[in-house]
């Protein structure tokens, strides 16, 4: 067991090391920073002068190794726009990014799971095929153009929702800037979860539907109809109970290309989260965020990886088995 | 059984991404006590009759000290919370603010009467100290230094008056002094280190004296100011200006059709017509100064060396097209450096498209074939640069001239433009002087690492006349004699073709339509948002 948690959390750290490492090679690419911090005026000379004294200027080695001896303390730089710690900046924006996330996450939940149940057991119903075409509509309008769509009716034409930002927030420990507890926040927060659940609503409500039509064919569920167990349970306990395990395991995967899709909806709607932070980053060149947004993403998924693999270590045996074969 | 462990694996996943931000978080919140003094501040208990204005641009003010960059985004935060000596109106011309009149006494020497019984923010009293003090700090910024350098120092004659000393005699010294905006020396002294990419006492505080006092700062989201009770003068009727950033412009156009904001600048060309039909809305223009150029690079391309051929070249870019076109009327096609009103205009010289005699002065020089040769154009710099660019490469072909075109985003397009790494370079300038003279000393004057002069010169242009004139009008005080030199200089580059002149930038600012903006605007873009009245 020990050894197998050794070998898990030096592998951990091998992963993080080179995503520092790749997230630190490609910073270069993205222009100099020190061009975003002066005015057209200031001349090369006076911008060389500044790259040095913020150590731009060292061997990569060396601003590489500088990069490693700080993020190994949990400092992973300053960004140059915000003047202020890297993870501060990101700390600061990442519950507006969760909070979307789960926003659209409840959504897809509770709009999927009975529009796909009644698609799989009324297949020819009218709602059903209009649900349906209806999907492949959503599944192929890209998230921006819905959420300009959105915000055209309903903010312009219509004029019933707010068109941008978070609206009023209120604190939550110290610290968690929350909109859900505010009616404003939650105006705010409609259009967004929308836009950004487009995507994934048909495709989950295509597959409960499919896997469910499946189970419904199933030897046992034959068997609970000739038992005569009434309707709703046969549908509910027998068949989409089981029907949830593969939808669960797709969700988990989708769960990250979400937050993938976070950076489109948030640079439209101005949503002030992780997602619009790291494409201004890009566009001011501050480099020294972008680096700490990927390695602190990273670092997530890596940390949270290990754990769940040595827990499941813990849990079931077989996995140890399985890995020292 | 595969299925139903990644079922767990997602929800312990879950949990653990939740608490690891609650524990860092928590860390975090002991900082955030020591947060600057302008953040501490709540918001005053709004009453019910509070005029609150929302405006929404594209990027909000990167710091509370002025001195930190100089960026037409610094400028208009210095025009909100600090208050010039002397400020350009809409018609160019310069009146009184801190400083209520001026004489030259020397030819170095003007010398200004500032204005008694102003307060700063803080509640320290306005005087001649504050403005040598300001003057000293400015010749400390990177950004600002180079502006200043003709500048010798400013001295305190008494409590409210005060001289600025040049090291020549320089004609712009009262233009200059719009960029005097007097910081609270007894507040920022002993505290004041300038500093561009870390905390500092003046990114976070300020003390000015003007309409505004910032209440609330979250840098790259918003700015929330409200009104300075103790202003020296008239004002608008504005009592809360909240300033939003939003980066993406149809988000903006969307933000102000749908009432969510009242004011919104840039407004993309794009969007014009729409707000302009659009009940309740209007849209405010002026012709602005921000010329876009292309380069043509002599030492890359001998071609370019030949002024037939730079001269076939304008003849053959139809801009006169592009702005009707592209740019969908919102600009002002240019033949020369600076635009109407500015002292180096000269009204003949105007647009000069004409195929034939371009393909004429293509065969006269040589080159009737034509010839193959690289562009580079950033692709987010200006109003809609990576089109004007293809649009060039289109008319160029017809003269024989292949243009391989790279567009790039400006984050990365400077380093290039820097390494000169094309054959045609864009490049538009906004002139910080509000002046001629500025465009040819950074764009056309012989490049050279000495005198620092033609900077961004890419094109490598050097014509020793143009650098003569220009130099002189530098130290010349009788402003109808420098006029006249850099008239001169327009002429010569003109006649030369130096460079592609294509057209100067319009400014447009959009807002509901029960208030003043045509007033408040002007060709700096520095929108006097003190001055707003909101019916």
């Amino acid at each position: 067991m020990f050894a197998f948690i050794v070998k898990r959390v030096a592998q951990a750290l091998l992963v993080m090391m080179i995503i520092g490492f790749i997230g630190f090679a490609i910073k270069h690419n993205f222009g100099d920073p020190v061009r975003d911090l002066v005015g057209q005026r200031v001349t090369p000379e006076e911008r060389a002068e500044i790259r040095e004294r913020l150590g731009l200027n060292d061997p990569f080695f060396v601003q590489y190794g500088r990069f490693l001896k700080n993020a190994v303390q949990g400092d992973l730089g300053r960004s140059f726009f915000f003047k202020k710690p890297a993870m501060d900046i990101i700390m600061q924006k990442a519950p507006a990014t969760l909070e979307l996330v789960f926003a659209s996450a409840c959504i897809i939940v509770f709009l999927s799971v009975p529009l796909g149940i009644f698609c799989a057991i009324r297949p020819r119903h009218w709602f059903s095929r209009f649900t349906m075409g209806g999907s492949i509509v959503g599944v192929s309008m890209p998230v921006f153009l819905t959420a300009i769509l959105l915000i055209y009716v309903f903010s312009v034409e219509l004029g019933w929702l707010p068109s941008y930002g978070r609206g009023e927030t209120v604190t939550l420990f110290g610290w968690w800037k929350s909109g859900l507890l505010t009616a404003d926040g939650l105006e705010h927060l409609i259009m967004p979860s929308i836009a950004l659940s487009s995507i994934m609503l048909p495709l989950f409500i295509r597959l409960i539907r499919s896997e469910m039509m499946e189970v419904l064919e199933s030897e046992y569920v034959k068997y609970a109809w000739a038992k005569g167990i009434k309707p709703s349970r046969v549908w509910i306990v027998h068949a989409f109970k089981n029907t949830l395990l593969p939808v669960i395991t797709v969700g988990g995967v989708q769960l990250g290309i979400m937050v993938a899709f976070t950076i489109l909806t948030e640079t439209v709607f101005n949503w002030q989260g992780m997602g619009a932070m790291f494409i201004e980053s890009v566009e001011r060149a501050d480099t020294s965020l972008m680096v700490a947004y990927l390695v602190f993403v990273g670092f997530i998924f890596v940390l949270v990886n290990t754990l769940v693999d040595i827990i499941y270590g813990l849990i079931n045996p077989m996995v140890r088995v399985a890995g020292r074969k | 059984m595969k299925r139903f462990h990644s079922g767990i694996r997602y929800l312990v996943l879950l949990a653990l991404v939740f608490a690891a931000l609650v524990v860092s978080g928590c860390a975090d919140s002991k900082k955030e006590e020591t947060k600057s003094e302008a953040e501490k501040a709540e918001p005053q208990q709004q009453a019910e009759t509070t005029t609150s204005l929302t405006v929404a641009m594209d990027a909000i003010p990167v710091s509370l000290d002025p001195h930190v960059q100089l960026s037409g985004g610094m400028l208009q935060y210095s025009h909100l919370v600090f208050d010039p000596l002397v400020r350009w109106t809409q018609d160019m011309e310069i009146e009184p603010r801190l400083a209520e009149s001026w004489e030259q006494i020397d030819p170095t020497t003007l010398r200004f009467k500032l204005r008694k019984g102003v307060k700063f923010h803080s509640g320290n009293e306005f005087t001649a100290e504050d403005v040598v003090y300001t003057l000293e700090r400015l010749k400390k910024s990177d950004d600002f230094k180079g502006l200043f350098e003709p500048f010798e120092k400013a001295v305190a004659v008494d409590s409210h008056t005060v001289d600025l000393i040049t090291k020549k005699p320089y004609g712009l010294t009262l233009a200059m002094s719009t960029y005097i905006f007097p910081l609270d020396k007894k507040f920022y002294e002993g505290k004041d280190e300038i500093v561009k990419s870390g905390p500092s006492f003046a990114n976070e505080n300020e003390s000015g004296t003007g309409p505004y006092v910032v209440t609330k700062y979250v840098p790259g989201e918003q700015l929330v100011l409200n009104e300075y009770d103790g202003y020296w003068t008239e004002r608008g009727n504005v009592e809360e200006l909240v300033v939003k950033a939003i980066p993406n412009a149809p988000a903006r156009v969307a933000a102000l059709l749908s009432k969510d904001v009242d004011f919104i600048m840039p407004v993309p060309p794009t969007d014009m017509k729409r707000i302009e039909e659009t009940e309740g809305l209007k849209l405010t223009t002026l012709p602005g100064s921000r010329i876009i150029t292309l380069q043509l690079n002599q030492e890359r391309r001998p071609e370019f060396q030949n002024q037939k051929v730079r001269q076939a070249i304008v003849y053959a870019i139809d801009n006169v097209g592009i702005v009707k076109k592209i740019m969908k009327g919102f600009g002002t096609p240019a033949a020369q450096q600076g635009p109407k009103g500015y002292a180096g205009y000269l009204e003949e010289l105007q647009p000069r498209y004409d195929l034939e005699k371009a393909k004429q002065l293509m065969k006269d020089a040589g080159y009737e074939n034509g010839f193959e040769c690289t562009m580079i154009a950033p692709n987010n710099r200006y109003v809609n640069d990576a089109k004007i660019a293809e649009a060039v490469v289109s008319m160029l072909s017809k003269i024989g001239i292949k243009v391989n075109l790279k567009t790039m985003p400006k984050a990365q397009y400077w380093d290039q433009f820097d390494a000169r790494s094309a054959d045609i370079q864009m490049i538009g300038w906004h002139s910080d002087t509000e002046d001629s003279a500025n465009f040819s000393e950074f764009l056309v004057m012989c490049p050279s690492k000495e005198t620092g002069y033609g900077q961004y010169n890419s094109g490598e242009y050097c014509n020793p006349k143009v650098d003569e004139l220009v130099i002189a009008s530098q130290s010349e005080t009788d402003m109808a004699k420098r006029a006249e030199m850099l008239q001169e200089v327009e002429r010569l580059l003109f006649e030369d073709a130096a460079f592609v002149p294509l057209h100067w930038q319009n400014l447009a600012w959009a807002s509901k339509d029960n208030m003043n903006t045509e007033v408040i605007v002007n060709t700096m873009n520095f929108p006097y948002f003190g001055d707003l009245v909101v019916e």
